[in-house]
């Protein structure tokens, strides 16, 4: 199993004393397996997502990726949990304005140390960025942003790829065109994938779905 | 990883090059100021030293005459029989050529090891020092005392300038005297040898830790330069501060994402640390290069400062000390260190999912509560340590919590001051515009403190300077009221001189005096023969009776005055009694004021002088004519005086107003250069602050105000916010005034000056203020004007 959430729970402070967001999540997740995580707003996906990324600390259960206890991890842990294991893609893209898009694309890989020109040079080409590698993201629409992030992050080859409402900065037509292209690399590099969606229609098209209902799995 | 890390960090910078030149220049600018005036101290204390070392000063305990400055020969040989282990040294003034040479006279056989020369040098070995009558000289003084004693000069570039050295009885006859000036105690004495107090009561010891008298004379000076120094290098650190503070609001984001990728924070902090460094290092190396400019080109002026106000010689030349480069850099270091800690605090107390784009605003709304606490505090501070500290150190003191504080309170009161005017506005576009202003405060703050601190030093230091200027005129006028000074070249022709002059003049005044020491203070004994033009002149700050009166007692022998230095530094006020000479004491009937002098002077009458020194003759005379002209013709005519020998009264003044403006160089250059640093921290801030202003200024032009007169109102912004910072450096920079005159003169050089005010040059200096606001805002507001409609519409584009 890569992925073993149990019984997680996490509260964040609140103006009347503390405010459970999750309380008590089971999850499990197979190596290249594809899973849908959905709910409104508030019901905390987000919150889900980032503590399996080890972006934030649980205040009860466990998380174990890849044989390997994130809960427990310090923050230097986290960090090399985050650069080695597993792969976040944002709705916010997060691409670091002062690099070019060659630049962002292979970053995490050569913090993770496996950068491969190549590799990146094909991710590129399989995205349709190759004649931006040289621009910088404030040069781009939000759809190529997007596709940079994507990049960047399957470029460092990540175990478990964490993509939170990715496309819910784009029009629908660009969406699905991101959604395919993310849906066969993360397929062609074997990685996992959990993505965080309102969308029923991009829901579908991952192999599994699972509704968070104010901080339970429904 | 660390490669990766510090690449994307560099980015930035190369992105963003002006604001990593914003960084480098601010840097390199504090470092500069104050390592070119650490380097002028260090370049006159290494002179200071270097004299002291002649003679063993500041490493022997020495024995001093109580009073006067000679020792005769016996009182020497009386020790050395008793069996004091003591080394005679003679110091005097020779003239060689147009240089005024330090000759001092040792005797290299008991002198403790390492004073003198013959321990550096191989031109010259002890006996031929002790036959031949080698003299030893400063490279600059060489060649014009080679051309006038008889003896064998080598030059020396360890002794001090002007100062040269040689044996004792060499020195005793080039100067025409028998006696000592001081007597160098070895480290060793043997035991059981009589009391200093039974074998030469008239001697006291003097510790070695004293120091030379030059170097406690000019310590005020320095600390002033210092002073100086640290406002320049403050003002610089807000450069850097407000560069580093907008370097970590704009890569708030990429710090987040570096972390999401897996940066740890220590790692991340590392890698910004070691960026930092070598930003600084850079900085503090370019600095350092401009200071060794900065104090080569002020030297000389400095140089001029110090001996025209103490006396002291400095080398004219600027040495290279690596400990100097290792001090500069070091300064660079700590002072990017102290700008950054504030945002390398923010980012290690970051959360990893912290929003990315965060206002500047709401940061500075959370600081304003603890920054107005802390200015209120400091001016506290400021005002109980001027009421009750004692000291120069404290009163420093006080002038930096005061300039602090008040920076500190600045953007507060701005903002109040704009939030007044909006209350008040009645036209839309005026209360968008002040609205606007006030949310540009805390960006610009740190630029408007910079431009505060520097306004108000100005307003302070040039009402002290004029204010001194004008009592000094005033005092020149009272003091130089002969309308002939004329100098002999001898005694003997100085007493022909007077009788020549006598019968052709109304008065003839004899200037001579004696060096001495009076109440442990070095000071200087003038006899004056008491004329009534005394009376009608010279004013008194503190007197026993009628100006008259005053002269009366003097002439008779039964007074006299101090002036105000030895007065406050010895406490000797009208009354109170003053030792003169072994024996000798004399009320003191009058406390004049002497500006411009460093040490304490004494006037008794010609008579009681004659009688307490009958060794000093007078060279030099004032004489008082209705026909200088006639007068002047006959001196060179008929007796034969060369035109140097006879000043007139105009040219004397000139020349000490000339001493007077060459004091002050230094610290209007200085001035000036902390004016022209605040003025590049408001270019820079602007600047920087360009790019984050479109997402601001675009609803208002998407609302109809043309791009024209968005940058017409960015001029007008910095103009206001310029005006308004000038109406709190006017009060702030008199209180700086008034301090200076009234607490750190009067701890430094020892008189109080009475402060006037000029409310023209306060008025051109705030001129000078808005046209340096005026320019430094041009270029922003030329590029705002012309930022294409495209990148205005990105701001609506963006919104999610």
């Amino acid at each position: 199993m890569l992925l073993e959430v149990e019984n997680l729970s996490k509260s964040y402070p609140g103006p009347e004393g503390p405010v459970p967001v999750l309380r008590g999540v089971d999850l499990q997740l197979r190596a290249g397996e594809t899973l849908a995580l959905r709910g409104e707003s508030g019901s905390g996906k987000s919150t889900l997502l980032h503590l399996a990324g080890g972006l934030d600390r649980a205040d009860g259960g466990r998380i174990t990726i890849d044989g390997r206890q994130v809960t427990g991890l310090d923050d230097a842990g986290r960090a090399a949990l985050r650069r080695g294991t597993v792969g976040i893609v944002f709705q916010q893209f997060n691409l670091i304005p002062s690099l070019t898009v060659g630049a962002n694309i292979a970053f995490q890989a050569r913090l993770a140390g496996r950068h491969d020109v190549a590799g990146a040079a094909r991710l590129a080409e399989a995205l349709g960025l190759t004649a931006q590698l040289r621009k910088y993201p404030e040069q781009l629409s939000g759809g190529q942003q997007q596709r940079v992030a994507i990049a960047r992050t399957l470029a460092a080859r990540p175990a478990l790829v964490l993509a939170d409402e990715p496309t819910g900065n784009l029009d629908e037509a660009t969406a699905t065109v991101v959604l395919d292209q993310m849906l066969a690399l993360v397929a062609e590099t074997g990685a996992a994938l959990m993505m965080v969606t309102h969308s029923p229609d991009l829901a579908g098209r991952l192999g599994r779905q699972v509704n968070l209902r104010q901080g339970r799995l429904a | 990883m660390t490669r990766a890390g510090l690449a994307a960090l560099w980015s930035h910078w190369r992105r963003n090059p002006l604001q990593l030149f914003t960084l480098v220049a601010g840097l390199a600018l504090a470092t500069a100021l104050w390592s070119g005036v650490q380097a002028l101290n260090a370049q006159a204390r290494a002179s200071y030293d270097a004299a002291a070392a002649v003679l063993g000063e500041g490493r022997h305990d020495q024995l001093v005459p109580r009073a006067g400055d000679s020792i005769p020969q016996d009182t020497y040989l009386t020790l050395r029989r008793a069996g004091w282990q003591v080394s005679p040294v003679l110091e005097g003034r020779l003239q060689a050529g147009q240089t005024r040479v330090r000759l001092v006279g040792i005797d290299p056989l008991t002198a403790p090891g390492g004073v003198g020369p013959m321990t550096r040098s191989d031109q010259a070995t002890l006996p031929a020092f002790l036959s031949e009558g080698v003299v030893f000289a400063h490279p600059g003084a060489a060649a014009a005392l080679a051309d006038t004693v008889a003896q064998r000069v080598i030059a020396d570039p360890g002794l001090a300038a002007d100062t040269a050295i040689t044996d004792i009885g060499v020195a005793q006859r080039l100067l025409g005297r028998d006696d000592l000036s001081r007597l160098i105690l070895a480290e060793t004495q043997p035991m059981g040898r009589p009391d200093l107090d039974t074998l030469a009561p008239d001697l006291i010891r003097r510790a070695s830790q004293q120091g030379s008298d030059i170097a406690q004379l000019t310590d005020s000076f320095h600390l002033n330069l210092t002073a100086f120094g640290l406002l320049s290098f403050a003002v610089g650190i807000f450069i850097v501060h407000g560069a580093i503070g907008l370097a970590f609001e704009q890569r708030r984001a990429m710090i987040r994402t570096l972390r999401t990728l897996g940066l740890s924070l220590r790692r991340l902090m590392l890698l910004m640390g070691l960026e930092l460094a070598l930003i600084a290092l850079l900085a503090g190396g370019i600095g350092v290069a401009l200071g060794y400019v900065l104090a080569a080109s002020l030297l000389p002026d400095v140089a001029a400062t110090l001996e025209g106000l103490y006396g002291a010689q400095v080398a004219g030349g600027l040495q290279l000390d690596p400990v100097w480069w290792g001090s500069g850099l070091g300064i660079a270091l700590t002072g990017a260190a102290l700008a950054g800690a504030g945002a390398f605090w923010k980012i290690a107390r970051m959360p990893v999912l912290a929003t990315g784009a965060r206002a500047w605003a709401v940061t500075a709304g959370r600081r304003r509560g603890w920054q107005g606490g802390a200015a209120l505090g400091l001016l506290a501070l400021a005002g109980l340590g001027t009421l009750l500290g004692g000291g120069l150190v404290a009163g420093f003191a006080s002038l930096a919590c005061l300039l602090l504080g008040a920076a500190l309170a600045l953007p507060l009161v701005l903002d109040r001051l704009l939030a007044l005017g909006e209350e008040r506005a009645r036209g839309v576009r005026t209360q968008w515009f002040l609205a606007d202003t006030r949310q540009q405060l805390p960006g610009l703050s740190l630029a408007l403190m910079a431009l505060l601190l520097a306004m108000a030093a100005n307003i302070g230091v040039s009402t002290m300077v004029s204010s001194f200027r004008m009592t000094f005129t005033g005092f020149l006028d009272q003091r130089l009221f002969a309308d002939l000074y004329v100098a002999a070249e001898d005694r003997a022709q100085g007493a022909a001189l007077e009788d020549f002059v006598q019968d052709r003049a109304e008065a003839v005044l004899p200037i001579q005096w004696v060096d001495t020491r009076i109440a442990g203070q070095p000071a200087e004994i003038y006899g004056t023969r008491v004329a009534p033009a005394y009376a009608e002149n010279w004013r008194f700050i503190a007197q026993e009776g009628a100006d008259s009166a005053v002269w009366d007692r003097v002439a008779a022998g039964a007074a006299a005055i101090v002036n105000e230095q030895l007065a406050r530094r010895a406490d000797l006020w009208p009354g109170d009694p003053l030792p003169l000479a072994p024996g000798r004491t004399l009320p003191i009937a009058g406390v004049m004021g002497d500006y411009g002098n460093p040490i304490g002077q004494v006037i008794i009458g010609e008579g009681l002088f004659q009688r307490l020194f009958p060794d000093a003759a007078p060279e030099r005379f004032g004489v008082v004519t209705d026909d200088s002209g006639a007068l002047r013709a006959a001196l060179e005519g008929d007796f034969g005086l060369a035109p140097g020998q006879i000043t007139d009264q105009a040219a004397l003044k000139d020349f000490s107003l000339q001493v007077f403006e060459r004091t002050f160089t230094v610290t209007a250059a200085l001035n000036v250069l902390t004016l022209a640093v605040a003025g590049f921290a408001i270019l820079m801030s602007l600047l920087t602050l360009a790019a984050m202003r479109v997402p601001q200024l675009a609803p208002a032009w998407a609302l109809g105000l043309t791009r024209a007169s968005l940058g017409r109102l960015e001029l007008l912004r910095a103009v206001v916010l310029a005006a308004l910072t000038l109406l709190v450096a006017l009060p702030l920079g008199l209180a700086l005034a008034w301090m200076l005159l009234a607490v750190i003169n009067v701890e430094a050089f020892g008189w109080r000056l009475p402060m006037f005010l000029f409310p023209g040059d306060y008025a051109a200096l705030g001129g000078f203020a808005l046209l340096a606001a005026l320019l430094a805002a041009l270029w922003p507001a030329w590029r705002l004007a012309r930022t294409p409609p495209s990148e205005l519409l990105k701001v609506f584009a963006n919104e999610a």
